[in-house]
């Protein structure tokens, strides 16, 4: 027994820590999808959140209606999440492109209404349960605390889809042209580069990231409809904090909040909710560009 | 864009040569005065308030071009505030609204100190954000009862003389604060404070060179934006004796927006044509089957795609001067 720390048993710390940083990997995946959609873009995807939402959707009626399991549905949500994002971004962002950055966030908010009212017509609003994959049930007794095999696996998966997305903006030619086409996309086109093309792959593959991260989602929390929109406001205030310059920016705010969320659940429980806001308040105060973001 | 018109378009009807706008209006008024004899008088204060509010949410972004996405905090903030203060405290109506107005203006002042910090998009979510955080305290602090809301709000008697009970005396009272709101726009649009919000709309860099301090023009805008609200959330709570989570849930927000979407952002009577078809068609799908958030959905998608002047806007950019001032 190691006692206690700052008059807390250590278990209920780290078990909120653990908590904190699963919530935290959701973010970062989330505010990833939207720093990349939005630096292409200057889109603020209000319909990340329904997304989330429609990719744990999905794994559930892959599992419900085709017996198609966790591992698959890993891969086919994000892929069918991203078609629809192909279908969304054809058909009703690209005529948005020359008007106000303000109209892209009130047509994805019309879309998340539609989609969330969708699903909760269809399936109601109560959660549904979706199991924990066989590989990864049961837990590894880490000495100081017990870790479900299950939330150790997010958090490694989402840290892993956050490096490599990190590296193939960062480091890869195609990140290349992206960075390059987010910079001046007459100047890019000019050389060649389909930059609508482009666009539309990139606002695929920010709502894929949506998708992934509510498979990822399903077996910890239960699927229901409801679950993207509360989320999405709080990746908003995440995204403020962070500042939407950096990719890097992204990921780190949205772990690091995700573990003070654990930290105030264990010292004042009642403030969790808020914690995330009330930061967001500080630091407009302090550093209006937020953390990571560059003064525009 | 070009130079603004002062006034309305000046049609001789009549020979007389007034204004046309003018005659719209009184006809409008006209219309309000008689029309608890022909329509259900809860349908028409819901209307009037929701009017109210989209009038506040539009000062801010017709006039000022700064897109609010978390008005709800300020009307249901009020609503919550009345209901207690009546309840609770035994105040009387006109007192309670009036603290639900103070208080609106209280966190507009705070939150707009935060949010014009930052624009657009950004401002945008911003203020989205905060008034999430409202939502949590609603849920949580005593007063507000949690998921229950405050209900059973007395609607007690105005001034000491009028019974608000009586149906008829509670519309023309939600109609005369309606007014009341209404005509504190109207003249805060035609005052030389609104020109300079409209310049900052228009070109902020300019107005900042012209040797205006556009931030505090913007916070003002936003303070005075937040208080109407307020007053709108007050007498809401007031006529349904009720304040609930549902005021403060940044659904609302959104329906505030779809409102002055739908009838016309930038114009004076476009959110209350908005207001009046949004509670209507509300009404309307809420005795069908049909799923409510995805009609109001395809309305939003539909009014960014296909009409962004809005009703009141199209209308009066195809028969007016070309410019919304009405």
């Amino acid at each position: 027994m190691m006692g206690t720390i700052f008059g807390i048993p250590p278990q209920a710390l780290f078990g909120q820590l653990l908590l904190g940083l699963i919530n935290g990997s959701f973010y970062a995946l989330l505010s990833l999808g939207l720093a990349v959609i939005f630096g292409m873009l200057n889109v603020i995807n209000f319909a990340h959140g329904a997304l989330y939402m429609m990719g744990a959707f999905v794994s559930w009626l892959l599992l419900t209606q085709f017996g198609i399991g966790y591992w698959w549905a890993l891969l086919l949500a994000p892929m069918i999440v991203g078609l629809f994002g192909v279908a969304l971004e054809k058909t009703l962002l690209s005529r948005l492109y020359k008007l106000d950055h303000l109209y892209g966030l009130l047509l994805t908010f019309g879309c998340a209404l539609m989609i969330e009212g969708a699903f909760r017509h269809l399936y109601g609003v109560s959660g549904q349960p979706y199991p924990i994959p066989e590989a990864l049930r049961g837990g590894q007794n880490l000495g100081f605390m017990f870790l479900p095999n299950y939330r150790g696996w997010v958090v490694v998966a989402s840290l892993i889809v956050c490096i490599s997305t990190w590296i193939a903006i960062e480091k890869t030619k195609l990140g290349a042209y992206l960075r390059a086409a987010t910079e001046n996309p007459v100047l890019v086109q000019a050389f060649g580069i389909n930059v609508p093309r482009m666009v539309t792959l990139t606002y695929a593959f920010g709502v894929a990231l949506a998708g992934l991260a509510g498979v990822l989602a399903a077996p910890i929390y239960q699927v229901s409809p409801l679950m993207g929109s509360n989320l999405i406001i709080v990746v908003f205030a995440v995204v403020v904090i962070g500042g939407m310059g950096s990719i890097l920016g992204a990921v780190l705010t949205g772990y690091g909040l995700g573990l003070l969320e654990g930290l105030t659940k264990v010292f004042y429980p009642e403030a969790s909710n808020i914690v995330v806001f009330v930061i967001m308040a500080v630091v407009l105060m302090i550093k209006p560009a937020g953390l990571f973001g560059r003064e525009r | 864009m070009s130079l603004p018109s002062h006034g309305a378009a000046t049609v001789a009807v009549g020979g007389s040569g007034v204004p046309m706008g003018r005659l719209i209006g009184l006809a409008a008024l006209a219309v309000l005065l008689v029309a608890p004899f022909a329509l259900y008088p809860v349908f028409l204060m819901k209307v009037l308030c929701f009017a109210l509010f989209a009038c506040a949410f539009n000062l801010l972004i017709g006039f000022s071009g700064l897109l609010s996405f978390g008005h709800a905090a300020f009307f249901g903030g009020a609503a919550y505030v009345t209901a207690h203060t009546v309840k609770v405290w035994g105040l009387s109506p006109e007192l309670g609204i009036l603290l639900g107005t103070v208080t609106a203006a209280g966190m507009g002042l705070v939150f707009g100190g935060i949010a014009i910090r930052r624009q657009g998009i950004y401002f945008a979510m911003i203020t989205l954000a905060l008034s999430q955080m409202v939502f949590f305290l609603a849920l949580q602090l005593p007063f507000t009862h949690g998921e229950d809301g405050i209900q059973a709000v007395p609607r007690g008697t105005l001034f000491g003389l009028f019974d608000l009970n009586h149906p008829f005396t509670m519309y023309y009272f939600v109609l005369a604060v309606f007014l009341f709101g209404f005509a504190v726009i109207w003249r805060t649009v035609h005052s030389p404070f609104g020109q300079v919000l409209k310049a900052i709309r228009e070109n902020e860099p300019r107005a900042i060179s012209l040797g205006y301090r556009t931030d505090r023009y913007k916070l003002l805008a936003f303070v005075l934006s937040a208080a109407l609200a307020g007053m709108a959330g007050g007498t809401k709570a007031i006529v349904f004796q009720l304040a609930t989570l549902t005021d403060v849930q940044w659904q609302m927000s959104g329906e505030v927006v779809l409102m002055t979407l739908l009838g016309g952002m930038g114009t004076l009577s476009g959110p209350v044509v908005g207001a009046a078809l949004v509670v209507a068609l509300e009404n309307y799908l809420a005795a069908t089957n049909l799923p409510v958030p995805v009609v109001i959905g395809a309305i939003f998608v539909a009014c960014v795609l296909l009409f962004r002047r809005g009703i009141a806007g199209e209308i009066l950019a195809r028969f007016g001067n070309g410019r919304p001032q009405a």
